[in-house]
């Protein structure tokens, strides 16, 4: 437990020192909610449901936050841990590999909900962001959709040689995700042929599940977001547990 | 005996890392491994450490048969590895503090800065360090929980002679606290002045092991005294002395073989007797002759 702490609070002091994923996570989201709310502005409109664009996009960007966490974050850093020999430094420590994997869940858990309520804020003081949903029920969501992008960052950590490829793969399945999955672009937006893609992109049904959740959606309506995001939690835990290699 | 090892044998592939070493070290040893690189110096230590599996033989450390990545070696141990670092911006308390809460015994890592000269790059990010206080940090991370036995994997490569006689002091204070060290090493020279015990192994296999005055004195290898001088030396006059094994002259200089360094007391003794002005010079064998000798040889008879 100590150890745990110490090595989350080690984390976040160097996640602020090396300022790359600190910019990403925390400023990048929020840069991206000023410039498009700036243009669209918050007004509510039959086209979002009597709802406007920011109190539709803020659940959207949630999902960004979480994706940067689990596609860029986890595989880079812990894939130049291991290209200089940390992890197997790590390795050598009492309950070495268990602590440090305790450590990185719950520190990136920490980021991306810092990361989260730096954007709600920001929605709420320039924009009156609206939230019709159940607080809890959204929390449960969020806590969901995060922890099943975690596992999809430590199953793409497993597998990544050098800080390099993971950057390189991060990205190339990050874009796609946020121009495709309905984050950035509503999903009634897209032309078929990109339906058929978003069906395989994880992040489709966070945006999904974020989105019904804040405006008060019924279980009903994300059970399959649900099942799906369960799903890849198992899957990767599962590969993580035989693969993950110090 | 702290660690006994028989039979140790570890393969890639087609490649016998290890095959069928032997040691055992005793407690309060400062026990080194020596061999040019490849030799299998790093995987030994690994097996030993729990860190890789080994194909066959038993390592027993603690009087108990080593499993690999069981806590109760890991808490006992102190290691420092060949090929490892740290976070860039980590700084080196933050570091300490860390490791040392990873175990149930501790040191005050405070003291182990002072000792290892530290204490003033206590704030320093790791990426600033030279190479030779990197080395010091790894050490001290390495003896937060106060190991029994502590494994050093090269600590010295690449360091300049400044940083690397710094750190053959730190290693004499921690022999003197009466520390168990498994050392691996390349320079002959660490090994002489630091190794209570060494062995010799290349291509996985042990060549030869022994304190290192004893593997000077098994190879043969003579003492030699150079004499050179105006005057003519008639050499009959040293034929008395016992220990003389052979007398040599070349280009005006005299080489005298010996059996053991007395042969330079002797020496001297009838120069001086006999009022001759020369120059003496005194060759002693070192465990690089040693090495040198074997591990040619050893190359030698595989081709
Ligand atoms: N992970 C590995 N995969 C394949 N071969 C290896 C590996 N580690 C070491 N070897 C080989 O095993 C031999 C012994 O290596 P090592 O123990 O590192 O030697 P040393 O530490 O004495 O330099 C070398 O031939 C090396 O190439
Ligand atoms: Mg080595």
């Amino acid at each position: 437990m100590k150890t745990v702490s110490k090595m989350v609070v080690i984390n976040t002091k160097l996640f602020v020192r090396e300022f790359e994923g600190f910019f990403f996570t925390m400023i990048f989201p929020i840069i991206m909610l000023l410039i498009f709310g700036s243009i669209y502005g918050n007004k509510a409109s039959d086209y979002f449901g009597g709802f406007g664009f920011v109190d539709v996009s803020v659940p959207a960007y949630i999902g960004i936050i979480i994706a940067i966490t689990g596609l860029m974050s986890i595989p880079i850093s812990i894939a130049s841990d291991r290209e200089r020999g940390i992890l197997r430094r790590y390795r050598t420590l009492p309950g070495g590999a268990t602590k440090v994997m305790i450590s990185w869940v719950l520190f990136y858990y920490l980021v991306t909900t810092v990361g989260t309520a730096g954007l709600i804020v920001t929605g709420k003081l320039l924009y009156g962001l609206r939230f019709t949903g159940n607080a809890l029920l959204v929390f449960f969501l969020y806590s969901l959709s995060t922890i099943a992008f975690l596992s999809i960052g430590f199953l793409l950590a497993s597998f990544m040689r050098s800080a390099r490829s993971a950057n390189a793969i991060g990205m190339s399945l990050l874009f796609p995700m946020m121009f495709f999955s309905g984050a950035i672009i509503p999903m009634q937006n897209l032309p078929l042929s990109i339906k058929q893609i978003s069906v395989y992109l994880p992040l489709t049904y966070v945006v999904d599940i974020m989105q019904k959740g804040w405006f008060g959606g019924s279980m009903s309506q994300y059970g399959t977001d649900l099942l799906v995001l369960s799903g890849i939690i198992v899957v990767s835990f599962l590969i993580v547990r035989f693969k993950f290699r110090w | 005996m702290i660690l006994k090892v028989n039979n140790l044998k570890k393969h890639y592939g087609d490649v016998k890392a290890v095959d069928g070493i032997s040691f055992s070290v005793k407690k309060g040893e400062i026990f080194g491994i020596l061999g040019p690189n490849g030799a299998g110096k790093t995987t030994t230590l690994e097996c030993i450490e729990g860190l890789q599996h080994h194909d066959e033989g038993d390592i027993e450390i603690f009087e108990k048969k080593m499993t690999v990545n069981d806590d109760f070696f890991k808490e006992r141990m102190g290691i420092q590895l060949q090929e490892s670092s740290l976070p860039p911006r980590m700084k080196v308390w933050e570091a300490l503090d860390l490791f040392s809460s990873f175990y149930n015994k501790n040191v005050d890592w405070r003291e182990l800065l002072v000792k290892l000269q530290l204490e003033d790059k206590k704030n320093n990010y790791f990426s600033s360090l030279s190479g030779g206080q990197k080395q010091r940090v790894f050490v001290a991370l390495a003896m937060v929980n106060d190991p029994e036995v502590l494994f050093l994997d090269e600590i010295t490569t690449g360091l300049d002679p400044m940083a690397r006689r710094q750190m053959w002091n730190v290693m004499k204070t921690i022999k003197y606290a009466g520390k168990t060290v498994v050392m691996s090493t390349h320079y002959m020279e660490e090994a002489e002045y630091l190794c209570d015990r060494v062995m010799i192994i290349d291509k996985g296999k042990v060549i030869a092991d022994g304190t290192p005055g004893e593997l000077i004195d098994r190879m043969g290898m003579k003492n030699r005294v150079i004499i050179e001088s105006e005057e003519k030396i008639d050499v009959e006059i040293f034929k008395t002395i016992k220990s003389v094994l052979d007398i040599s002259v070349e280009k005006g200089k005299i080489e005298i073989e010996g059996k053991d360094t007395s042969v330079l007391a002797d020496i001297a003794r009838i120069i001086n007797d006999r009022k001759i002005k020369a120059n003496i010079q005194y060759k002693t064998a070192n465990l690089e002759d040693v090495y040198l000798h074997l591990t040619d040889h050893f190359n030698e008879e595989v081709i």
